[in-house]
């Protein structure tokens, strides 16, 4: 009876459509282990801090849709949103989310760098509060009997059936694929969008993903390669590589990194276009608190993803249960990032449905 | 009986002529069935058929290229495509007078995201410009600022594209779905590597029915036997059909997946008992033979109850007279008590096909890429690329599919005209 | 069929003997991907498949954890709370509107007939996708997205189609004598329906309401685009649970709602059994 009180109270509260609920604050984000990371590095402390009410929504995956539905209804219902880069420039296009001036709002660094500075090349656009990097890569079984005690180091290794046998998992979308298969098609790494962009430069990815595609398993979550090597469904496969450090490290499953040639990209905030003055502020006031140098140290305690800020990586230390180094696990280590991988959002933007139609047309002949 | 009526008036007791009296207790029929119908027609009229409506109209509506550049449409009118040539200066005047507002707006990079569907590279050209328009002198010829600005706009094709999705309706969507695209030379279809809704309409078609078919074969021996058991036994079984349906579906799919999987049980049982070597276990799960096992399985309970409701009213009398009559089992069950389940077969086929033509989460998790149906496509234009307008027209193509079947289906079977008994 | 008679021919014998075993085959289709659901929900490791541990049934390949996760964890026990409120009032409207509607449809003189079925019948022929999506754009607009009301009305009018289609199906065989019979021993309508056609419609109403409400409390896609956290169901836990983070909790959850409708079945089944034993119908 009294749980039902509370939710009508919430829902006649929600009605009053448009203004803010009291004290509330709805953050919307990825759900999983990275919200957990979250709510111990940023929302736990804030909350003792301030006494406003944090509201998890794991909705990030359709933020783009959901935003730009509220934005033609006039009503947001959201006060931040965690999105990534690509998500965060098509938002901060479309006017769907707040310019920041990140050096007025964002805390400076424990030795006074600007945040702007801070951040650096992360701040891929105006409305983006980048908060972590994280990487597309792969993962490989370590007690593969047909592979004769070889395992694979390079990216090409996994276009390379005859060597390491097995079925991959790889992602059902063209980004990534097609600029590995050309990679391990002998184009060079500055080359890989200008070729992609050309009719042939597509056939000769095609071609190259051909040569595997029997023994693909396409994932469309980020939670399925993990099960899949759990499940030796898949030998090889492409994923987060958080996810992959839970597998490892925390399920201890007999999995190995692939860091070759992982794709790097960003994960944070967007602040909603639209928001009254007062939510406003208290988002700012949020933000503030969750981007500074040490809150976002503190959230690779709980997850294998690099912190945004420059400052940061040197705080940077053990997880919180298993007491391991997280320097090590984290993308932008030096030994991980030997040889990475630029994602062009810019291009992506253009072919994104135009390529995309083609791989879907490939993946169902 | 109309032959009496025209010589002499009937009566009724208080001195009401018949036919009027019959005609007015008609009409009060009329009301009261109507009466009754009302409340919910306009419960669905106004939370569910509006918004398909409203939904609908978004795979043709094409407002967006007039709103955001108003002048521009307008001053482009006496262009011709043909010319060989990029507009002149005043169209380009009127382009940048519609930047200015839409950069200020924040709408220029929608209208890209628009016409990008169309041509690629419509949408870095709408960004880029969007940047550099705030830096150009209006009082210096504005045409070739633009075209420093990106040499797209030199090009014929990209003002004969503008040109060409400028009206407020447009078919392009559909023309979308149909695999087909409207370019200035006219309706064509899109390159091969590019096809794929026409082909998916008809693999969604086909699974259907496959399950459909399925669901029956599995779901008339089932309800027949239900049927035909005392309930008391009939009853305690029914637990069996209703408890999978019971089971949240997501839940149900996942259980398909560790049954299925390579080194799912089902393999591993084949493996043990020798039936399949274990270096080539049967590969189950991530194509079709997933998806149709899995909603077989999902759907089966849909079936089977209607099916057994419309059982459970077949008198068994009329079996035990056919067989009285001579009649042996098989006849007696095909010319008796069969066409009398035709009603529930209806209904159950009806129900599993339609649930099974739309469904998404079950393919998208067993399906792999050779076992999704369109609707993945849909959410993903609604949810994933954003191209509503794809999403809502191979919607409306997907409803009119489903809505003849269900008009087809309704003059062959009839599905409230069948009277029993 | 239900039982053999004593002269039955052996090819009879066969034939009933075989069908009962092709039944049982379908039964165990039916049942057999729940019951493996159960014991996975024990797995002491976060993953769908069983471990050797489980296999050789040592002790350490299972635990509680699972279950614990759904009774600790907040965000399981809000979704929890939310469908309880969530689906059976939806329910309640379905039914009421479905059973007057279908009550309507199934006299003998109806305007429009086909046109208002049509429209009645949409909400379930309209991929769930589609009516997610133009609910979601038009709920926003009057102001009931991301609010209670408006995932119980949408998943009322998605529940509506089964209702109206099982109570029909039980109307086309009633026979309208029996009114006709009511009214002219002076019962008015009123009377009439509750007396009359109630009883014989029940099974259909209660069939058209259980698949209401399951309808509600399964339904995972419009509720994800309608609902805010606020509403957050179980379908919609268990669906970021699979898709976020595949654990096995999700497989606990299963477990203990097989066991709530083991028990809800079985209390229907002796409800049922005491009405038609007061009403004076022996079962078979």
């Amino acid at each position: 009876m009294k749980l039902k009180t509370i939710v009508l109270a919430t829902t006649a509260l929600a009605m009053v459509s448009g203004a803010a609920v009291a004290e509330d604050m709805t953050i919307v984000s990825w759900g999983g282990a990275y919200s957990a990371s979250q709510n111990n590095a940023y929302h736990k402390p804030y909350m003792e801090k301030s006494g406003i009410n944090i509201i998890n929504d794991e909705s990030s995956a359709e933020a783009v849709a959901k935003l730009r539905a509220m934005n033609e209804a006039g009503n947001i219902t959201w006060d931040l949103v965690d999105v990534v880069a690509s998500d965060a420039i098509r938002l901060c296009d479309e006017g769907l989310a707040l310019e920041i001036d990140h050096d007025k709002v964002l805390a400076a660094a424990p030795d006074g760098t600007h945040a702007s500075e801070d951040f650096g090349d992360l701040i891929v656009s105006g409305c983006f509060i980048p908060q972590i990097v994280y990487s597309t890569t792969f993962g490989y079984r370590t007690d593969v009997e047909e592979w004769g005690g070889k395992s694979p180091d390079d990216i090409c290794d996994v276009f390379d059936l005859e060597t390491f046998p097995g079925k991959r998992s790889l992602e059902k979308r063209p980004i990534n694929n097609m600029e590995w298969a050309l990679l391990c098609d002998g184009v060079a790494k500055a080359d890989v969008y200008d070729v992609l962009e050309t009719e042939e430069g597509q056939a000769k990815a095609f071609a190259k993903l051909d040569t595997i595609k029997d023994n693909v398993v396409w994932w469309s979550a980020g939670a399925e390669t993990p099960q899949l090597l759990a499940d030796k469904e898949v030998v090889i496969g492409s994923t987060y590589n958080g996810r992959l450090f839970a597998l490892i490290e925390e399920q201890k499953q007999p999995v190995a990194m692939l860091w070759d040639a992982q794709v790097f990209d960003l994960d944070g905030w967007i602040v909603p276009a639209g928001l009254s003055e007062e939510r406003q502020k208290r988002v700012m006031d949020y933000l503030h608190f969750a981007t500074d140098t040490q809150r976002l140290a503190d959230q690779a305690k709980y997850i294998s993803y690099g912190p945004a800020r420059k400052s940061s990586a040197p705080l940077v230390g053990k997880h919180d249960s298993l007491g391991i180094d997280m320097a090590p696990h984290m993308p932008t280590d030096p030994n991980n990032a030997k040889n990475t991988f630029l994602y062009n959002y810019e291009w992506w933007a253009d072919y994104r449905d135009d390529l995309d139609a083609k791989f879907q047309a490939w993946l169902a002949q | 009986m109309s032959d009496t009526a025209s010589q002499q008036v009937l009566t009724t007791q208080d001195g009401k002529p018949l036919k009027q009296a019959l005609a007015s207790a008609l009409r009060r029929e009329k009301l009261r069935a109507l009466l009754l119908i009302a409340p919910l027609l306009i419960f669905v009229l106004l939370t569910f058929a509006a918004p398909i409506a409203d939904m609908l109209f978004r795979s043709v509506e094409n407002g967006i290229v007039e709103d955001t550049l108003p002048k521009t449409v307008d001053a482009l009118q006496a262009w011709d495509p043909q010319s060989g040539q990029s507009p002149g200066e005043a169209v380009f005047a009127a382009l940048y007078d519609d930047m200015v507002v839409a950069v200020e707006n924040k709408t220029h990079t929608r209208l890209g995201s628009r016409l990008n569907y169309e041509k690629t590279g419509i949408s870095s050209l709408f960004r880029k410009t969007g940047r550099r328009v705030g830096k150009m002198d209006a009082a210096e010829p504005l045409k070739a600022q633009f075209i420093k600005a990106d040499d797209k706009w030199d090009e014929v094709e990209t003002w004969a594209t503008l040109k060409l999705f400028s009206p407020r309706i447009t078919p392009a969507y559909f023309l979308a779905a149909g695999d087909a695209q409207l370019t200035p030379d006219g309706i064509k279809m899109k390159p091969a590597d590019e096809q794929i809704y026409l082909f998916l309409f008809w693999r969604t078609l086909f699974l259907s029915v496959v399950i459909t078919l399925c669901c029956l074969l599995l779901g008339y021996p089932i309800a027949f036997l239900l049927a035909a058991l005392p309930l008391r036994t009939s009853n305690i079984l029914m637990i069996l059909v209703l408890l999978p349906f019971w089971t949240s579906l997501l839940v149900r799919t996942s259980a398909w997946k560790v049954l299925l999987q390579q080194q799912g049980v089902i393999n591993d049982f084949l493996v043990w008992t020798g039936f399949v070597s274990d270096a080539d276990r049967l590969v189950m799960i991530n194509n079709q033979t997933g998806t149709i096992i899995a909603m077989t399985h999902i759907l089966l309970p849909f079936m089977i109850l209607p099916l057994y409701s419309v059982m459970k009213t077949i008198s068994p009398s009329y079996v035990r007279a056919a067989k009285s009559l001579g009649a042996n089992d098989w006849i007696a069950f095909w010319r008796v008590y069969f066409p009398q389940s035709v009603p529930g077969i209806g209904a159950g086929a009806v129900l599993v096909f339609i649930l099974a033509i739309g469904y998404y989460i079950t393919p998208e998790l067993v399906g792999g890429t050779s076992g999704i149906f369109i609707s993945n496509r849909i959410a993903y234009h609604i949810s994933s690329s954003l191209n509503w307008g794809l999403g809502a027209a191979l919607g409306a193509l997907l409803l009119i599919a489903v809505m003849i079947l269900f008009v087809v289906y309704d003059k062959i079977v009839g599905i409230d005209n069948v009277k029993l008994g | 069929m239900s039982s053999l008679p004593p002269y039955a021919s052996p090819l009879q014998r066969t034939w009933h003997y075989t069908f009962r075993f092709i039944c049982g085959l379908i039964f165990f289709f039916l049942i057999f991907p729940i019951l493996v659901i159960l014991p996975l929900s024990f797995n002491a490791q976060d993953f769908f498949t069983f471990t050797p541990e489980m296999l050789a049934l040592k002790p350490e390949g299972f635990s509680f954890k699972h279950y614990e996760d759904f009774f600790t964890n907040p965000d399981w026990q809000q979704a929890l709370t939310n469908s309880v409120l969530i689906a059976p009032t939806a329910t309640i409207l379905a039914t009421t509107f479905g059973t007057l509607a279908a009550i309507g449809l199934s006299q003998q003189h109806v305007p429009y007939r086909s046109a208002i079925m049509a429209i009645l019948i949409s909400p379930m022929i309209v991929p769930l996708i589609i009516s997610a999506a133009g609910m979601y754009f038009f709920y926003s607009r009057v102001g009931l997205q991301g609010t209670y009301w408006g995932v119980v009305l949408a998943h009322a009018a998605l529940g509506t189609p089964f209702v109206i289609i099982t109570v029909t199906a039980t109307l086309v065989g009633f026979d309208r004598s029996l009114v006709r019979a009511a009214a002219s021993m002076g019962a008015n309508p009123v009377t009439t329906f509750f007396k009359v056609q109630m009883p014989l419609i029940v099974p259909g109403v209660v069939s058209g309401a259980l698949f209401a409400f399951i309808t509600s409390f399964d339904e995972v896609v419009v509720v994800l685009f309608l609902g805010s956290a606020g509403q957050k169901t179980l379908p919609w836990q268990m669906f970021t649970g699979l898709r976020e983070q595949i654990s096995p909790t999700i497989l606990a959850v299963a477990s203990l709602m097989v066991a709530i409708s083991i028990v809800l079945l079985s209390v229907l089944e002796m409800l049922r059994r005491r009405s038609e034993r007061l009403r004076g119908l022996t079962p078979g």
